[in-house]
C-alpha cells in the first residue's frame, strides 16, 4: 500500500542523509521525497511515499524516530488528509496538436507557462493519480521533458504536525 | 569570570568534566592540537584524563568497548583523520550491534579543504552513518562543550550506542579561544528517552505471567546494559520460572542457579532451545529474537505469547511479534511487575509449573552439554580448567568462532559484565583489546582473553601495549590450528571441503609472546592442563599467553539447524532432533 510519511525534523546538515541513508540501509523504497524550511526555520518538512504493509511501515516510523533529529512525523494516509505534486512537463506542440494539447490542458486546470512555436511547457498541481493521468491523456509520444516536485501533504481538519 | 580555551583544551576539559578516566587512542595530523592539550594537563591534576596508546586503532575502539562493558561507563577513543578513523570503524560496528556506550572523536582536516581529498581525509561522518547511534560534525569552536555534553547524553541514555563526534584540525587550533562554561544538562526536543514503562501493559504482562503454564524468561543483553539484574533474578525466583540467557546477556542470571536452563540459540543447550519451542509464554526482558537466538522467526515457539520488553520501540515486533509489548526501561519495568506480584490475589499455577519443571528436567539428561573425550585435548576441557583455576570469578573476554561459543557454554557466568564478547557483529580481534580495557579499569581483578589462533592475530600487535601499561591479562589460546567454525560448516555443510579454513605457517606463539616481554606457555597434553593453568593465573603481574593445542576435528554442539525452529538441533556429529 502506498503511505505518505512526513517528518518534522531539526534544520541541521547531515539530518536528511540519515533519513535517506535509512531506507537503503534497511532494504526500504522511497518513491518521492520533498524537503524544505517550514516556518521556523530551524525546522524542515520532510515528506515521502513509500509502498509496504503495516508491518513495513511500523518498522520505517519506528526507526525513523530513532534518528536524533527526527522531532515528530505522521503517516498522512493513516487518516484524512490533502496532497499535492506540483509537476512542470514540456510537450511537442505544433501543427494540429497544438489546440488539442492546449484543450488537455485546461480540462485538467493546468497552466501553460513557457511557449515556442512548437512546444509548450505546462504547469499542472494535483494528486499523483492526476498527474499520471494527464502524461497519459496527451500521450507519451508528445512528451519532450517530465519534472515532478514529489508529493506534499498535510492532514485535514484541526490535526496538525508541529512542536 | 569565564575561562577562555582553545577548542583542544575544551576538548579535554569536557573529557574532564565528564569524569573519564581512559582515552583510548592514536595520535596524527589532524588531531596534533588535542594531543597537546592532553600533555599539557597538570601532571597531578586529580581528573587528569589518561591516555593509553594503542598500535592500532581497532584496537582503540575495542579497548574503550571492553571498558564500556566491563563498567557501564562509556568508553573513549580518539583518533586521526582518514585512516585513524576507518581504522576505527570495525569497532565503532561492533559497539553499535551490542548497544555499548562509546565516544569516538575522529580528527578532520582543516574545514576550508573538506571535500577537496586533502590529504589523509575522509567523511567520516558519511562512513559511519549507518553505525552510529549518532553523529556530529563541528562547524564552530564555541559549540564543543555542548556536543561532548550532548554526545555523552546520547551514548549513554535510552538504547546505548556510538556516537561520532568528528573535528576539523582548524577548530581546534591552540590561538583561538572561547569561553569555557560546560553545561551541566542537556534537553533536545528531537530527543527524549523513555524513562518508564506503560503501567497498563506491565498490568497485563504480570496477570499473563501467573497464567501461564509453560512459562520461560528469555533475558537479553539489555539486562546487563540496563543493570537490571538484581530485579530479573527477584522475578525469576519470585515465580519459579526458567530462565535462559542469550549470548549476550550472560551474567544477567546466575548460570548455576537451579533455574538457569543455560543459554539459548544456534548453540545454546537442548534444554533451553527445548523449553522455548514448547513454552506458552515467553517473557523477553531485553533481547532482540536475533536470527542466531531464534532460528526460523517464522517456526519460532509457535504456541507461546510473547511479552516482550525493551527500551527501544523499533526492536518491538521487528522480527517476533509482540502479544504485549511494553516500551521501557527493563530494570523498571521489572521492578513494577515485582510490586505488582505483591499486590496481586492470583499466584503461580503451582502444579504445572511442577510438571513443566519435571519436563525441562527431562531434556536437561538428554545432552547436558556433554562431549567425547579422547587422547587429544578438548577445547571444552580448556574452558573448564579456566572455570576452575578461576574459580567462576574472572572477567572473561572473547574473539569469535568455537572458542567463544565453547566459553559461552562451559563457563558459567554468576554476575553481570564478566563476560564481554562481539555478539552481535560477530568480530574477530575483539579479546585481546578488550581485555586491556576491562585490565585497566579493575587493576586488581583476573582478566581472562579466551581466544583461537585465528582470531589472536588478527590485534596480536597489542601485546606491546599490554606491555607498556603492565596489563597481566591471561591469554588463553585455544589452539586447533584451524578455522574452527568455518571448518565446522564446511564439514556439515560443504562436504568437508576446507576452503581457506586452516592455518598454516602459525607463528611460535610462546617465542611471540617473550619477544614482546610476556610470559609464553604451550601446553599440549590434558594432563598439563590443570598445573599450567594454575602457574599462569599465580603469576599476578604478568601477562601470560597460553598456547593450547587442542583436537582440530572438534565441533560445536548442540547446533540449530538451518531454517528450522527453536527444537531443530545437532546434538553431535551424527545425531539431530
Amino acid at each position: 500500500m502506498r503511505r505518505i510519511i512526513s517528518i518534522l525534523m531539526e534544520n541541521e546538515p547531515g539530518a536528511l542523509s540519515r533519513v535517506v541513508g535509512l531506507f537503503s540501509q534497511r532494504g526500504y523504497n522511497i518513491e518521492t521525497l520533498t524537503v524544505a524550511p517550514t516556518e521556523d526555520p530551524t525546522l524542515s518538512r520532510l515528506t515521502l511515499t513509500t509502498y509496504g504493509d503495516d508491518r513495513t511501515i511500523e518498522r520505517i516510523t519506528k526507526h525513523l524516530n530513532k534518528l536524533i533529529e527526527v522531532v515528530k512525523l505522521v503517516d498522512l494516509s493513516e487518516g484524512e488528509h490533502v496532497e499535492r505534486e506540483i509537476m512542470l512537463i514540456k510537450v511537442k506542440a505544433s501543427g494540429a496538436q497544438r489546440a488539442e494539447v492546449k484543450r488537455t490542458v485546461d480540462i485538467f486546470r493546468g497552466q501553460i507557462v513557457d511557449v515556442t512555436s512548437t512546444v509548450y511547457v505546462v504547469q499542472l498541481t494535483g494528486t499523483s493519480d492526476k498527474l499520471d493521468a494527464f502524461i497519459e491523456a496527451i500521450g507519451e509520444a508528445q512528451v519532450l521533458e517530465v519534472v515532478r516536485s514529489g508529493v506534499s501533504g498535510i492532514a485535514r481538519g484541526e490535526k496538525t504536525l508541529s512542536l | 569570570m569565564v575561562e577562555k580555551l582553545s577548542g583542544a583544551e575544551m576538548v579535554v576539559r569536557a573529557l574532564q568534566d565528564e569524569g573519564v578516566e581512559y582515552l583510548f587512542g592514536y595520535p596524527g595530523g589532524a588531531v596534533l592540537h588535542i594531543y597537546d592539550a592532553i600533555f599539557q594537563q597538570p601532571k597531578d591534576a586529580e581528573n587528569k584524563v589518561h591516555h593509553i596508546l594503542v598500535r592500532h586503532e581497532q584496537a582503540a575502539t575495542h579497548a574503550a568497548d571492553g571498558y564500556a562493558r566491563a563498567t557501564g561507563k562509556p568508553g573513549v577513543v580518539l583518533v586521526t583523520s582518514g585512516p585513524g578513523a576507518t581504522n576505527a570503524v570495525t569497532g565503532i560496528a561492533t559497539a553499535y550491534m551490542d548497544s555499548i556506550p562509546l565516544i569516538v572523536i575522529s580528527g578532520q582536516v582543516r574545514s576550508d579543504w573538506i571535500g577537496d581529498d586533502a590529504f589523509q581525509e575522509t567523511d567520516m561522518v558519511g562512513v559511519c552513518r549507518p553505525i552510529v547511534k549518532h553523529s556530529f560534525m563541528v562547524q564552530r569552536t564555541e559549540d564543543i562543550p555542548e556536543i561532548m555534553k550532548k554526545a555523552f547524553y546520547i551514548a549513554t541514555t535510552g538504547r546505548p550506542g556510538p556516537v561520532l563526534i568528528d573535528i576539523p584540525k582548524d577548530k581546534t587550533a591552540p590561538h583561538i579561544k572561547f569561553p569555557y562554561d560546560y553545561p551541566k544538562t542537556v534537553k533536545m526536543r528531537s530527543y527524549t528517552p523513555i524513562t518508564k514503562g506503560h503501567s497498563g501493559q506491565t498490568r497485563k504482562a504480570v496477570d499473563e505471567l501467573l497464567k501461564a503454564k509453560r512459562p520461560v524468561i528469555y533475558a537479553g543483553g539489555g539486562i546487563i546494559m540496563g543493570e537490571a539484574s538484581e530485579e530479573l533474578t527477584a522475578l525469576a525466583r519470585r515465580l519459579g520460572y526458567p530462565v535462559t540467557n542469550t549470548l549476550m546477556g550472560l551474567g544477567g542470571f546466575p548460570a548455576t542457579d537451579e533455574l538457569s536452563i543455560g543459554m539459548l540459540g544456534m548453540h545454546g543447550t537442548y534444554e533451553a532451545n527445548m523449553a522455548m519451542h514448547n513454552s506458552d509464554l515467553i517473557l523477553a526482558a531485553g533481547a532482540r529474537f536475533d536470527d542466531r537466538a531464534t532460528n526460523d522467526a517464522s517456526k519460532f515457539c509457535p504456541n507461546a505469547k510473547v511479552i516482550h520488553i525493551d527500551v527501544d520501540p523499533a526492536t518491538i515486533s521487528k522480527n517476533v511479534t509482540a502479544d504485549i509489548p511494553i516500551v521501557g526501561p527493563v530494570k523498571q519495568v521489572l521492578s513494577e511487575m515485582l510490586s505488582m506480584l505483591d499486590e496481586h490475589p492470583g499466584k503461580p499455577d503451582e502444579k504445572a509449573i511442577a510438571s513443566w519443571w519435571e519436563e525441562i528436567n527431562g531434556w536437561r539428561q538428554v545432552h547436558g552439554l556433554r562431549y567425547e573425550t579422547g587422547e587429544m585435548m578438548k577445547p571444552q576441557q580448556v574452558v573448564q580448567a579456566l572455570y576452575k583455576a578461576t574459580k567462576g570469578d574472572a572477567y572473561v573476554t572473547s574473539d569469535v568462532g568455537q572458542h567463544q561459543m565453547f566459553a559461552a557454554q562451559y563457563y558459567h557466568f554468576d554476575k553481570p559484565r564478566r563476560w564481554i564478547n562481539s555478539g552481535g557483529l560477530g568480530t574477530m580481534g575483539f579479546g585481546l583489546p578488550a581485555a586491556m580495557g576491562v585490565q585497566l579499569a579493575y587493576p586488581d581483578a583476573v582478566v581472562a582473553c579466551v581466544t583461537g589462533e585465528g582470531s589472536i592475530q588478527m590485534n596480536i600487535q597489542e601485546l606491546s601495549t599490554c606491555m607498556q601499561y603492565g596489563l597481566p591479562i591471561k591469554i588463553i589460546n585455544i589452539n586447533n590450528q584451524a578455522l574452527g567454525m568455518v571448518k565446522q560448516w564446511q564439514d556439515m555443510q560443504y562436504g568437508g571441503r576446507h576452503s581457506q579454513s586452516y592455518m598454516d605457517s602459525l607463528p611460535d606463539f610462546v617465542k611471540l609472546t617473550e619477544s614482546y616481554g610476556h610470559v609464553g606457555m604451550r601446553v599440549d597434553r590434558i594432563e598439563d592442563l590443570d598445573a599450567a593453568m594454575e602457574e599462569a593465573f599465580a603469576l599476578k603481574d604478568r601477562l601470560v599467553f597460553m598456547d593450547i593445542y587442542v583436537d582440530p576435528t572438534e565441533h560445536v554442539y548442540p547446533m540449530h539447524i538451518a531454517d528450522g525452529s527453536m527444537r531443530d538441533m545437532w546434538l553431535n556429529k551424527t545425531e539431530r532432533t
